[in-house]
């Protein structure tokens, strides 16, 4: 559906280095893919509300959504437009490298409220499932069927350098030739989605400043 | 490029560890070699009415440790845990901590009982965490948190290995730690999943997991020299991938684990294993799924053990906590029992370590896995020291 | 019994966020697991805490949940022969 980026100012030596193939954004009530906006809704300042019209929106069709935490829904929804608007092929070794400031803290504080409850304190299993961050990667994984390397980090602030270096060392050692990498952040109705797909192949250069850039 | 030749090697030494066993990993080896172990019935009504088996670190001794090393302000038990584990690491590699030593801090709640109370984000956030353990033992690069459920632990040597391959970092501390905490009893509680007794990893009368508290550390580099005066391993072979199967629920198959093995293997260039320190939480799908993938991989005659029923799981600190346990028994060729096992119950044999055995130790491997899917393996093989 | 099994399903919908269904989705004789409803381990542990927290039903043997969680009918049969609340 959309058209893939050409790596117009390319040189030809950086044909061989990793690069970033596909990326895709939501943030500020908007999505797009490839720099290019898809859909946006200004209305809807509640996340949970703004997300849901997104998932409406771009027909994702996966009932499981409406289980899941707010970094689940968010991470869902953006790795599944981002795959599926940019007519790549799902490879099963893709790698997962994801990262955020304020982990599964939504989910947390829910859980928190139930079982600070003295008298009625039963903590929800469907809660707790999902206070740890990393299963947004389990999600993701479950979706696309990929049997790869997951990874889960928490920065301050976003980290250019580190996904770089942790994405090339994915690839550069051979422990897969696919990242999907990138930033998902939500803390209560603050939220931005980043998620890039790095191979060697044409795409842009995996910089700092690119990163910094796109996101 | 080439990548499997030429390839930077990587080496792990001066593991720490502080558990209800003891205060530093020569109190826990002391322990764990009597026999005792750091689970215990516990009566505390504010986690259940009715007493529970737990590993719950003794809070006086771990304030008048922590007052030793002379910090000044306000730390969480949690803070404590990791500083005074990371202590020895600090004084032996401090002009390192000031230059290019990376930091990565393997926990899955961190503080998280301070969300009950009126705090600031930064005092339950886990950047913050991160923070503040930088600051205090003077580490000069951004801290990295990996929090990926129970194989965070092992993950993080992992992750240390990679970057230091890749020519990112020279060297890595890497802390692990969890404190019992009712916002994760209670969510195990919730699942049915906590044990009635202490638990039995792979034993027919298993009921289901026993919760810990603990910390540890080790140091991660490139640079051997820096090391070899004390027992240390080569990092061979590593590799973490996901079941894509259920978020909560191992793969009936351990499609995952037996891939994560197979890949470390593959790297490693060795599939003789003189030992495996296992994940064994006692819930029946875990053990049973340990067993599917052990025998995949054909490694169901190794000696194997499960260290969860001395520590109790200890979430983001059990990978890097029963590394390092596995590796000091290493060091003295010696395979430990796994506790609590007394008659198979799992559909598929394994060599269930039921006593302590002397035999030369070199490779060594160490699984974990845990919620979202995940699995990680690590192959250590044992360095020729020039200890004195 | 039809206001017990109406109630059954809105806590099941409050409880396991099936925000796109209602009431007349879900019928009274309907597998609630595998291919019905399609609901897994974790809702089965929903469900549990629904029969001891609103009902003071304690289930502690997870054949008899099997049985029990069948669908809406036998939900609310048993609830109706042992609910304590």
């Amino acid at each position: 559906m959309e058209e893939v980026i050409q790596p117009f100012y390319l040189e030809k030596e950086n044909r061989m280095k990793n690069n970033i193939i596909h990326y895709c954004n939501i943030k500020d009530g908007s999505v797009s893919v490839n720099g290019k906006s898809l859909y946006v809704n200004t209305v809807e300042k509640d996340f949970l509300s703004f997300i849901k019209t997104v998932y409406k929106q771009f027909d994702l069709a996966y009932p499981k959504f409406y289980k899941m935490d707010p970094l689940c829904k968010l991470s869902i929804v953006a790795a599944s437009i981002l795959l599926e608007n940019t007519g790549s092929e799902i490879d099963p070794n893709m790698a997962l490298v994801l990262s955020n400031k304020s982990s599964c803290i939504d989910i947390d504080r829910k859980h928190q409220e139930t079982i600070s409850q003295e008298a009625d304190s039963y903590a929800s299993p469907a809660n707790f499932v999902y206070t740890l961050p990393n299963i947004a990667l389990g999600e993701i994984s479950i979706k696309y069927k990929l049997q790869s390397e997951n990874s889960f980090f928490i920065f301050e602030y976003f980290n250019p350098k580190f996904l770089i270096d942790y994405t090339n060392s994915l690839i550069d050692l051979g422990k897969s030739n696919r990242v999907l990498s990138g930033w998902v952040e939500v803390n209560e109705n603050n939220y931005n989605a980043f998620l890039f797909i790095v191979e060697k192949s044409d795409g842009i250069e995996l910089t700092q400043k690119n990163l910094i850039k796109l996101k | 490029m080439s990548a499997s030749s030429n390839k930077i090697s990587v080496y792990v030494s001066r593991g720490n560890c502080l558990s209800p066993m003891g205060i530093d990993v020569t109190e826990n080896m002391n322990g764990l070699i009597q026999g005792e172990i750091g689970i215990s019935k516990i009566v505390d009504q504010k986690l259940q009415e009715d007493s529970f088996y737990g590993a719950i670190v003794d809070k006086n001794r771990l304030h008048t440790s922590f007052q030793e090393l002379n910090y000044v302000g306000e730390y969480s038990d949690l803070e404590k845990m990791m500083l005074i584990t990371v202590d020895k690491i600090k004084s032996e590699f401090k002009v390192l901590f000031k230059d290019d030593c990376g930091l990565i801090i393997s926990t899955t709640k961190g503080n998280i009982d301070e969300l009950s109370s009126e705090v600031d984000e930064e005092n339950y956030a886990l950047y913050g965490l991160a923070n503040k353990i930088k600051n205090t033992i003077g580490i000069a690069t951004e801290p990295i948190v990996l929090s990926n459920a129970c194989v965070s632990g092992v993950m993080a040597i992992s992750v240390a290995k990679r970057l230091i391959q890749s020519g990112s970092y020279k060297h890595f501390v890497i802390i692990g730690a969890d404190v019992f905490s009712k916002f994760v009893f209670s969510g195990f509680q919730s699942f049915q999943a906590i044990s009635n007794q202490p638990c039995k990893p792979y034993d027919k009368s298993r009921d289901g997991i026993t919760l810990g508290e603990a910390a540890a550390a080790i140091f991660v580099t490139k640079n051997k020299s820096l090391i070899d005066n004390q027992p240390f391993y080569e990092l061979i072979g590593d590799s973490s991938i996901n079941d894509a199967n259920h978020i909560s629920g191992p793969s009936r198959t351990g499609e995952g684990l037996f891939k994560s093995i197979s890949n470390a293997i593959k790297e490693a260039e060795t599939d003789k294993i003189d030992m495996i320190s296992s994940h064994g939480t006692a819930t029946n799908y875990n053990d049973e799924m340990e067993a599917q993938a052990f025998n995949r991989a054909s490694l169901q005659d190794v000696p194997l053990f499960s260290l969860k029923s001395c520590f109790g799981h200890t979430l983001g600190a059990a990978g890097l906590l029963e590394t390092v346990i596995a590796l000091n028994f290493s060091t003295r060729n010696m395979i430990p029992p796994s506790i609590g096992y007394e008659e198979h119950g799992v559909t598929l044999p394994l060599n269930v370590s039921k006593s302590f055995q002397q035999k030369e130790i070199n490779v060594i491997l160490k699984t974990a896995s845990g919620f979202g899917g995940s699995n990680t393996a690590v192959l250590f093989r044992k360095g020729k020291s020039n200890e004195k | 019994m039809e206001d017990l099994k109406k109630e059954l399903k809105l806590k099941i919908i409050e409880a396991l966020n099936l925000e796109d269904m209602s009431v007349e989705d879900i019928s009274d004789d309907e597998m609630l697991f595998e291919e019905g409803l399609g609901l897994d381990s974790i809702d089965a542990l929903e469900l549990i805490i629904i029969l001891d927290k609103d009902y003071g039903i304690k289930l502690t043997d997870s054949k008899d949940g099997k049985k029990i969680f069948r669908s809406i009918e036998t939900m609310a049969t048993y609830i109706a022969e042992h609910r304590s609340k």
